[in-house]
């Protein structure tokens, strides 16, 4: 029977949907609006401020949540304790914040897989274990950068162990990355031998570059011209991207904007520049902008350009997505996770560098501080507007997470509060936002 | 269907076995519980031997594994000590409270669901208990303080479940975040870091909570004891088994049902003797079965009872396998995860009150690490035979897992491991879980039920 | 045995002859902007099989769903037994007789055959579940629907073939009192020989009195069994008659272009005429 086209079609499920969605392509009205990004839509300013507002309430708001969470978070805490926004206190809460940052940028490859990884707090401990244990004088005595480098390439293999474990072996990510975390756990107190590992000997110049990743500054016109340069480099490189695209006819969003995104840029670089080159000692001279703050950038803009300009960033959005469509398509779903959580690895690994610069000694203590890190990681990821349902976020929102996450912390030690109560906190502020992503998740117009 | 492994009985199914339930072939019996084919003691052995091979073993693994971990603990320990009248209770002891743990979190993996503040709670509620009978102080009356803790636990669970079903955070998230929340109250109540509650045994009030773990029971109490349990599950496993097979449904043989008696009945006297021979010094005698042996005993039938004979067990389970399925079949989902977590918690507060009651009755800040106490449950669940995917468990696996898991524990302690002793406190759970995980994992696998990635 | 045996007499009683077991007057059904049901009559007999017709997104989903509880319509009348019903739940379906076996099965792989049949409306005897008055219950159920291929009651669904645990749903169905049984596309995953039990059954509900409803891409299987055809088109009833008033390049015209060699659908017979 040729002339009879419909025959049985087991892969037709979800028949009520359809029913419900196949007017829908043509009727683009205002609720059809809400999934686009406002560019895609509007030809002016004013256009895109009406588009932008539509889509953040529809639930997709991008960072405007954690924007604001960093306002009232600085709001109350200065209002709490007026030595908050000092610029003393300031570049402390930025330094802090930068290894809540770097391990939230970590947990976010594992959470845009819709996978989570447990064990980023203690291969930070590890790593940071590791390295000070290699550079001691009167142990390995290894050069820093091969110090670093060897404790990057151990906790890359740990990463690539527990992905393979969740993705050949299929097991629940958060049973083995919570096993991995107690074997390693037992492995840094091996490392550490029960002792005490310091690299704050000012006699070596190994642990002084160790020491100096966190504690060392920019000379204050370096920290200019830095940002001169860096402002100078992204703008001409967006505006010339979208000169490009306009050219080619491709949609982008209006010129003023452009313009507005590269002054903001300019802006809050001057702000953290002047702020960092206030001298903030008690005696002498300290001022300048932290070495950190710079590795931080760099960080956030390698990964970055990883996840949203790469082939491999786009399958780890797809994965996160529909892991079943991504293999269709034909990517190779378990190696993509496996790398998705030897980057979660490495970038905890350089977090774990970051971390003993911080501490400078480390002891078995370091366990606890690290599975509390976890927490905190896994809240600034969310905070920041990444969800834990995968294939939602950026590396920008661990960023952002984390600087809220440091504010909390530091407002709350300010205010003398002891750290049972700071966990109750965190824990807090961990629940509302995954109440808040699963809300925004609800809210958002993809169920009609 | 994707099932790989289950084609080949079920194919055989269609084509050649029509309108039998009686017939046994070999292949296709697999699948299905042996009692349920078989009319002789020899064609049950035989069925069961097909449905071990086929990965569907029960509780033949975790009983394999205590009884290697024994042989292997008592070769390896300086003076074979290990299965010593005076080790082996007090591997009860320690075990009760993993045992306890692991059947509250086996409600929550029944659901598909995890919890991981278990162990938060667990001590939470210890601690509100020991609070409220401190002398001067509250001074509750014992059983008041601890149904008080209970209920506050079971609050808190009821408040996670809401949350994981009704809000639909994920539970591990969730749980997390409460872990992280108790831990700190619980330091709050204990009245900072360096805070105490403790049970005094010389109190009369107190002393019963002292004793649900030290308590013991005199010997010939145990025995009597022991015969009324034997008598009444015994008499109860038979008649029911008589009463399937007067109503024409189908039964084990009666010899099976007998030797699972006489099984019972072996392992209460080996208990028992045990437990009633003299493990004290030369100066005071130390006999008689812990309280805490019935006291499981009873969680234990309570629990089952639960899971396999109510309509909430089997909704619980139901949703565990298939929620839609579930939803269609007119089960609320919210009620009973809500009600799942709260039992749970309520189970751990318990958990709480026996592990205070083991460590001599002194809580502290450092009695135990509530993140070591949740992954010991889990693993001891998922050992004892509890899928982590939901659907598939029973509270006796539980059981099972943490005496395993205590027994590992403890073992590992009476070798003098010098300063690997600490790094494998945190190792061996988690390697144990691992462990656990991927043979579930892989067991899955082998069953062919595996229904999506 | 008993209870189940009442089903088609209750049912044949009950409904004057000639009046359906449930008809559907003017349902309309809404999401968002969107209109899936515009004005659909549809009767459902008892004691035949009416196959449900259409392309996707033609409504057949919904219009299954509006009978079975789980949507309610904007708008229309449906009569159950000539009284104007309201069914707001799923509950509310069940206690009419109407029960729903879904394309996706809905039974839970890790229960058995029983614990699947009386999932949701389990017995109890002091409390406890009455295992062995369900596991009877449900054993003569799947022998009266001549259910015999599976080996023992008491095993998972996992281990089941697709055919049997279609029929299990099927016996499911039909073994709370039920006069009316909506099957979504029952064979969809199946292969020949188990479609063929599939089919086989569900001329068997028909002979035990009992309306059927069977929502199907598969003309082959809608010829074989159906003894009234109805076609939904883009949210409307194009066509609704006796079998025989249809051929298979009809029916496919129905579903492709809502009318047949240019003309609307005229009822040859006098049954689905508008009451």
């Amino acid at each position: 029977m040729p002339e009879v086209p419909v025959a049985a079609d087991p892969g037709e499920t979800p028949t009520g949907m359809a029913d419900a969605t196949t007017v829908d392509l043509t009727a683009a009205h205002e609720g059809a609006a809400t999934d686009v990004p406002p560019e895609l839509l509007a030809q002016s300013l004013g256009q895109y401020l009406r588009a932008w507002w539509v889509r953040v309430r529809g639930g997709d708001s991008g960072v405007l949540p954690v924007v604001l969470g960093i306002v009232v978070v600085a709001v109350s805490f200065q209002i709490a304790t007026p030595k908050f926004l000092s610029p003393l206190n300031l570049v402390n809460l930025f330094e802090q914040s930068t290894v809540y940052m770097v391990l939230a940028m970590a947990e976010i490859f594992a959470l845009l897989l819709a996978e989570i990884d447990l064990s980023v707090g203690l291969v930070m401990a590890f790593s940071s274990v590791i390295v000070a244990e290699l550079v001691q004088p009167t142990g390995a005595n290894l050069p820093w950068w091969v110090a670093i480098i060897i404790a990057l390439v151990i906790c890359s293999a740990v990463g690539a162990i527990q992905g393979w474990f969740v993705a050949r072996l299929k097991m629940p990510s958060f049973i083995v990355t919570l096993g991995g975390l107690l074997i390693l756990e037992g492995a840094a107190i091996i490392f550490l031998k029960g002792a005490l590992v310091s690299i704050g000997n000012s006699r070596f110049t190994n642990e002084v570059v160790l020491y100096d990743i966190f504690y060392g500054q920019f000379d204050p016109v370096v920290g200019w011209i830095l940002l001169a340069v860096l402002v100078g480099v992204v703008g001409t490189g967006l505006w010339l991207r979208e000169a490009r695209k306009r050219r080619h006819g491709l949609e982008t969003p209006p010129r003023s904007l452009t313009a507005m995104k590269i002054v903001l840029l300019a802006v809050a670089g001057s702000a953290v520049v002047a702020i960092c080159n206030v001298n903030r000692a008690h005696f002498g001279t300290i001022k300048g902008v932290p070495y950190i703050i710079a590795i931080v950038l760099v960080v956030l803009a390698a990964w970055t350009v990883l996840l949203q300009r790469t082939r491999f960033g786009r399958y780890v959005y797809a994965i996160g997505g529909n892991p079943e469509a991504a293999r269709r398509a034909g990517v190779r779903v378990p190696t993509v996770r496996i790398w998705g959580f030897v980057l979660a690895a490495l970038t905890s690994a350089i977090a774990g560098v970051l971390f003993l610069s911080w501490q400078v000694s480390l002891t078995t203590n370091i366990i606890k501080t690290a599975n509390t890190y976890v927490l905190l990681a896994v809240a600034a990821a969310v905070i920041g507007g990444t969800s834990l349902f995968g294939g939602r976020g950026k590396t920008i929102h661990g960023v952002l997470g984390g600087l809220v996450i440091g504010g909390i912390y530091n407002g709350l030690y300010l205010l003398n509060v002891s750290s049972q109560w700071i966990n109750v906190v965190v824990a807090a502020v961990l629940l509302v936002a995954a109440a808040v992503d699963v809300l925004s998740r609800r809210g958002a117009p993809r169920q009609a | 269907m994707t099932a790989e492994a289950s084609e080949t009985p079920t194919g055989s199914a269609d084509g050649s076995t029509v309108a039998n339930l009686t017939a046994t072939s070999t292949a296709g019996s697999a699948d299905v519980p042996p009692e349920l084919l078989a009319h002789s003691l020899d064609q049950y052995v035989r069925a069961w031997w097909l449905r071990v091979r086929s990965g569907n073993s029960g509780v033949l693994p975790v009983v394999f594994a205590i009884v290697l971990v024994a042989v292997v603990f008592e070769i390896i320990t300086p003076e074979h000590a290990f299965l010593r009248p005076s080790n082996l209770v007090y591997i009860f002891g320690l075990s009760t409270v993993y045992m306890v743990l692991a059947m509250a979190e086996t409600v929550v993996l029944l659901l598909g669901e995890i919890d991981l503040s278990v162990g938060a709670v667990a001590l939470f509620g210890g601690v509100i208990a020991f609070k409220l009978v401190q002398q001067p102080g509250p001074d509750w009356p014992w059983w008041a303080a601890m149904l008080a803790a209970l209920a506050c636990c079971g609050l808190i669970g009821a408040l996670q479940g809401t949350l994981t079903a009704r809000l639909k955070i994920p539970s591990f998230i969730v749980t997390l975040g409460g872990f992280l929340l108790f831990s700190g109250i619980l330091v709050v109540i204990l009245g900072g870091a360096n805070g105490t509650a403790g049970v005094n045994s010389s109190v009369p009030n107190q002393r019963v909570i002292y004793n649900l773990v030290q308590g013991l029971i005199v010997p010939v109490v145990g025995w009597v004891a022991l015969a009324v349990v034997v008598g009444a599950a015994g008499a109860a496993l038979w008649l029911r088994a008589a009463a399937r097979r007067r109503q024409g449904l189908v039964a084990p043989p009666a010899s099976v049902t007998a030797i699972r008696i006489a099984l019972v009945a072996l392992v209460g006297v080996a208990v028992v003797v045990v437990c009633n021979g003299n493990r004290g010094t030369s100066l005071v005698t130390v006999q008689g079965v812990p309280w805490v042996i019935p006291i499981v005993l009873v969680v234990l039938g309570i629990w089952t009872l639960l899971l396999q004979r109510t309509r909430f067990g089997r909704y619980v389970h139901a949703i565990g396998g298939s929620p839609e399925a579930a939803r269609r079949a007119g089960i609320s989902l919210a009620a009973i995860r809500t009600w799942a977590f709260a039992l749970c918690s309520a189970t751990a507060g318990l958990g709480g009150i026996l592990l205070g009651s083991f460590f001599f009755g002194q809580y502290s800040t450092n009695t135990a690490d509530p993140g070591q106490l949740v992954l010991y449950s889990v693993a001891a669940s998922v050992i004892g035979g509890v899928s982590l995917f939901g659907g598939r468990g029973k509270a006796i696996h539980g059981v099972l897992g943490g005496l395993l898991i205590g027994a590992i524990a403890y073992g590992v302690s009476l070798l003098n491991l010098g300063t690997l002793a600490t790094p494998l406190e945190y190792i061996l759970p988690g390697g144990v879980l691992l462990g656990a995980v991927l043979i579930d994992v892989l067991s899955r696998r082998g069953t062919g039920s595996v229904t999506g990635a | 045995m008993t209870e189940t045996n009442e089903a088609p007499d209750g049912a044949s009683g009950g409904g004057d002859a000639g009046e359906p077991l449930l008809k559907l007057r003017g349902i309309d059904k809404h999401f968002g902007p969107v209109q899936a049901l515009h004005g659909v009559n549809l009767d459902l007999p008892a004691g035949e099989v009416t196959g449900l017709c259409g392309d996707n997104g033609a409504g057949k989903s919904v219009l299954t769903r509006c009978i079975a509880g789980v949507h309610q319509p904007d708008h229309g009348q449906m009569y159950f037994e000539g009284r104007p019903v309201h069914i707001r739940s799923t509950r509310d379906a069940s206690a009419l007789g109407i029960e729903t076996v879904y394309q996706d099965l809905a039974l839970a792989d890790n229960l058995d055959i029983v614990q699947n049949m009386f999932l949701g409306r389990e017995r109890l005897r002091r409390r406890l579940l009455d295992e062995d008055s369900m596991e009877k219950q449900a054993a003569e159920t799947l022998s009266t629907l001549r259910v015999t291929t599976v080996r023992s009651i008491r095993q998972p669904v996992a281990s089941l073939s697709g055919g049997q645990r279609q029929a299990v749903a099927v016996a499911k169905a039909v073994m709370w009192n039920s006069k009316l049984v909506l099957l979504d596309e029952p064979t969809a995953a199946l292969g020949v020989v188990q479609t063929r039990t599939v089919l086989d059954l569900v001329k068997r509900l028909r002979d035990r009195g009992l309306a059927v409803m069977v929502i199907s891409h598969n003309l082959n299987d809608v010829f074989e069994v159906a003894d009234r055809i109805a076609v939904l088109y883009l949210g409307r009833m194009v066509a609704e008659g006796p079998a025989a008033d249809f051929d298979r390049q009809s029916v496919v015209e129905y579903m492709t272009t809502g009318a047949s060699s240019g003309r609307p659908f005229e009822p040859a017979g006098s049954a689905s005429g508008e009451g």
